[in-house]
């Protein structure tokens, strides 16, 4: 099935085809973390039992989309040696060790904690409790924080030298981690997880509302969720826009990819609102423009020029089409979820915030789409610092493994099958227990937790009634 | 010369990482083995709440591992991994299904019996694979031009085999002897009586692949049996055998903890073993430890944070293991 492909054109596919499937989760957990600490410091502070009914709610939620996220991430931090072996041997004395930091200084926290915040409660008492959900909290922040600080060196790097074997190697860890676009892209990731979270939060509150679940938890979450897209998408396009701007200093072709801009333009660049990109003939066909648009987003000045891919090389130039298009899918996913915070804050203003059917069909439709925000996003910066892995250092064509394609494509061929089999069932399970209400007391059943001896449970459970959190 | 010592320290970091993930983990895959000699949904419920609040810090040694190679010897990494290719996909793609059976088999009742099969299919493989890699690496790997030279088939050979199968049974006797500490009444006595026959295997194949490596290649031949090294040549049996004995010892007791100990024990010796035939090698035969070390720009860096960190990962590891310690209460539940 995957015979004529080159290794590249496979281990390239492997590699988008894992980490896509991978910065789902992340992107879920990374808001569900802090969201989950949030809850359970209000249970605390205000001892109202809804907060608490949340917590446990989402904390189930929480546990099977970390563990996918876990699995998933093994398969990353091996996927740079077995086919990106070049990259891993020049890039490693540079990259390596902020991937290392990564795991000992956010990994092993959030291993650590993530067992007494889900099973502990009852062992380590409330106050140490809160301590490891924060602990779980903030690692996934670290997590984040190292592993975009190796991502935006790969897209603006600085700090380095080559020795004699070709490898980089690091002259000053300062201008390393905090590369150019390090600041951008990580403000941009946290907010980005946080809508994500928002997102999907608020689409399980409409569908309890929408059913009829009218319980103070369902209407908490998706206020709380509405709160949240209110306040978080203005600074999110804003974010977006420096991180643009950013982009445009340091990584010009791939700007001039996501604005369609085959051509210069010295006296101001039109924005192309849609259109088709067509490489091989360098223009964009069926082109709908607002003129002198772009030159006001990116240089603030109606007038300002623009350079266009006719200055770069053709070999260096990213693939248009692909960096064009999912630009545009986040841009508008990013003003739809603004959409959805305003007429959340209506409603709210006119009392009707948990009376609009309306609005929770639409939060409902919203849910999944921080995830397509997400990837397309991901797909926008990654794709559009191609051909390069490392930007203006290191090719593509030159990182790989001294691996066959037949190994490559029997190995790509496995993880599609699994991952399909495996995060597919993952997610067959976390609806459902998302169309489970929410509600004080919840069910003592089996499918409740992993940390249940079956059948021997129920005595035990009447006794501590009133300590629900410790599950 | 202060950079050659940066690369040993490192080195023994490394390994240190390494033989924590092959302990830890080892008896969490361990209870996956045994997952189908169970007798029934009571025990294997308990079997895996007794490793269900520590696998997945358990598996982060593993990442360390990984991680740790890449960012100090990323020559190593970057040539052991396309060489031990398929084993190391496959061992990935068994931690897949071994670690979200965790929170799966709670989520249905239909399909349990998947889950189940998919945590004992996805530890098997784990197991094996490791084993394999294990093998291969004291074989030894081709290295021409910075670059993996050989085929992607060379892992598989009658030695890698022996070495799959002697971590699999182990693990698998980690696991019991694990379970033994860990549960009370018929259970436990059920999980002594499994912990004889996979530890008599281990035994019988770390005597195996201990008589086998010094014939491998010259230089471990030469590192066992040439003064001053062959002193480890006495020093490790010794100990090896002092720990089988209260091994066997603790079993026929029906002490708790001591076969536990002495399992991990068997574990820690016979890693001292391979890091003797290791050294000065990294990747034998041949990439030394200097040879693959990144500079010491990249050497310092990682060093200031892992020793403090790593002292802070250890203290907080052994409050999960204390919070989580003694019997696991089927009565009580572990909430």
């Amino acid at each position: 099935m995957l015979d004529g492909f080159s290794a590249e054109v496979l281990a390239r596919v492997q590699f988008a085809f894992t980490i896509s499937f991978h910065i789902i989760f992340p992107a879920f957990s990374i808001g569900l973390a802090s969201f989950l600490a949030v809850l359970n410091a209000l249970w605390l502070w205000t001892k109202d039992d809804t907060y608490q009914v949340l917590f446990d709610y989402w904390k189930k939620i929480f546990a099977v989309a970390f563990g996918m996220g876990v699995v998933s991430g093994i398969v990353m931090s091996y996927q740079f040696g077995t086919n990106w072996a070049v990259f891993s041997d020049k890039a490693g004395p540079v990259i390596g060790p902020l991937m290392a930091y990564e795991v000992l200084s956010a990994f092993f926290l959030e291993a650590g904690f993530l067992g007494i915040m889900l099973f502990g409660l009852k062992r380590v008492g409330p106050g140490l409790h809160m301590f490891a959900t924060a602990m779980v909290a903030f690692g996934t922040l670290l997590s984040a924080t190292w592993i975009l600080s190796v991502n935006s060196w790969m897209q603006t790097p600085a700090g380095y030298g080559i020795n004699e074997v070709g490898q980089y190697i690091p002259l000053d860890w300062w201008k390393i981690v905090f590369n150019p676009s390090f600041p951008y892209r990580l403000l941009h990731m946290v907010l980005a997880a946080y809508l994500t979270t928002a997102l999907v939060v608020g689409a399980v509150g409409a569908w309890h509302l929408l059913k009829d679940n009218k319980g103070p938890a369902s209407q908490r979450m998706f206020s709380m969720a509405m709160w949240m897209l209110l306040f978080v998408t203005p600074l999110q396009i804003a974010a977006g826009d420096f991180h643009g701007i950013n982009t445009l200093e340091h990584q010009p072709a791939k700007v001039m990819a996501m604005e369609g801009h085959f051509e210069s333009h010295p006296d101001g660049a039109p924005l192309i609102l849609f259109g088709i990109p067509n490489q091989a003939e360098k223009r964009v066909d069926y082109a709908i423009e607002v003129p002198k648009l772009s030159s006001l987003i990116l240089k603030h000045d109606l007038n300002a020029p623009l350079a266009g891919l006719d200055t770069i090389p053709d070999e260096d130039e990213p693939p248009v089409a692909i960096v064009f298009f999912s630009f545009r899918v986040m841009v508008g996913l990013g003003f739809a979820m603004l959409g959805l915070g305003l007429w959340g804050a209506i409603a709210r203003w006119r009392g009707k915030l948990h009376a609009t059917p309306m609005l929770h069909r639409a939060a409902i439709l919203m849910g999944p789409m921080g995830f397509v925000a997400v990837l397309a996003g991901w797909i926008t910066t990654e794709v559009g610092r191609q051909p390069f892995t490392i930007y203006g250092l290191l090719r593509t064509s030159d990182s790989l493994a001294p691996v066959g394609a037949p190994a490559v494509a029997a190995s790509l061929t496995a993880f599609i099958i699994v991952y399909f089999f495996v995060f597919g069932a993952g997610v067959y399970y976390i609806l459902r227990l998302m169309g489970k209400r929410p509600k004080v007391g919840a069910s003592d059943d089996i499918t409740d937790g992993p940390i249940r001896a079956a059948g021997t449970t129920q005595v035990a459970h009447e006794g501590h009634k009133n300590q629900r959190p410790a599950e | 010369m202060f950079g050659l010592e940066l690369s040993f320290i490192w080195a023994g970091l490394i390994a240190l990482s390494v033989l924590i993930y092959v302990i830890l983990d080892g008896f969490d895959l361990g209870v996956g083995l045994l997952f189908p000699l169970s007798k029934d949904e009571e025990e294997r419920n308990l079997m895996m709440n007794s490793v269900a609040p520590i696998w997945d810090g358990n598996e982060t040694w593993l990442v360390l591992g990984g991680g740790g190679l890449f960012a100090v010897f990323p020559l190593a990494y970057a040539t052991i991994m396309p060489a031990l290719y398929m084993p190391i996909i496959l061992m990935l793609l068994g931690l897949v299904f071994r670690g979200v059976a965790f929170e799966y088999r709670w989520r249905t009742t239909r399909w349990k019996g998947l889950w189940d099969i998919s945590f004992f299919g996805g530890s098997f493989v784990a197991a094996f694979c490791q084993g394999i890699a294990l093998g291969a690496l004291v074989q030894g790997i081709e290295i021409e031009n910075r670059a993996y030279a050989g085929g992607w088939w060379d892992w598989l050979t009658p030695f890698s085999i022996l070495t799959g199968v002697a971590v699999t049974m182990g693990y698998a006797m980690l696991g019991a002897t694990w379970l033994n500490m860990k549960l009370e009444g018929r259970i436990q006595t059920h999980m002594r009586r499994l912990a004889w026959p996979f530890a008599i295997a281990t035994v019988v194949f770390m005597g195996i692949f201990s008589i086998w490596t010094p014939f491998l290649d010259g230089e471990y031949y030469a590192r066992w049996f040439a003064f001053p090294t062959a002193i480890f040549t006495f020093l490790v049996p010794a100990l090896v055998a002092v720990a089988i004995y209260g091994l066997f010892h603790g079993l026929r007791r029906h002490w708790d903890v001591t076969p536990f100990l002495c399992a991990l024990a068997l574990f820690v010796l016979g890693f001292i073993g391979i890091g003797i035939s290791f050294y000065p090698h990294i990747v034998p035969p041949s990439l030394t430890i200097a040879e693959a070390a990144a500079p010491d720009s990249s050497l310092k860096f990682a060093l200031v944070g892992t020793l403090v960190l790593l002292p802070m990962i250890l203290s907080y590891t052994a409050y999960t293991y204390w919070v989580f310690r003694g019997k696991i209460n089927p009565a009580e539940g572990y909430h």
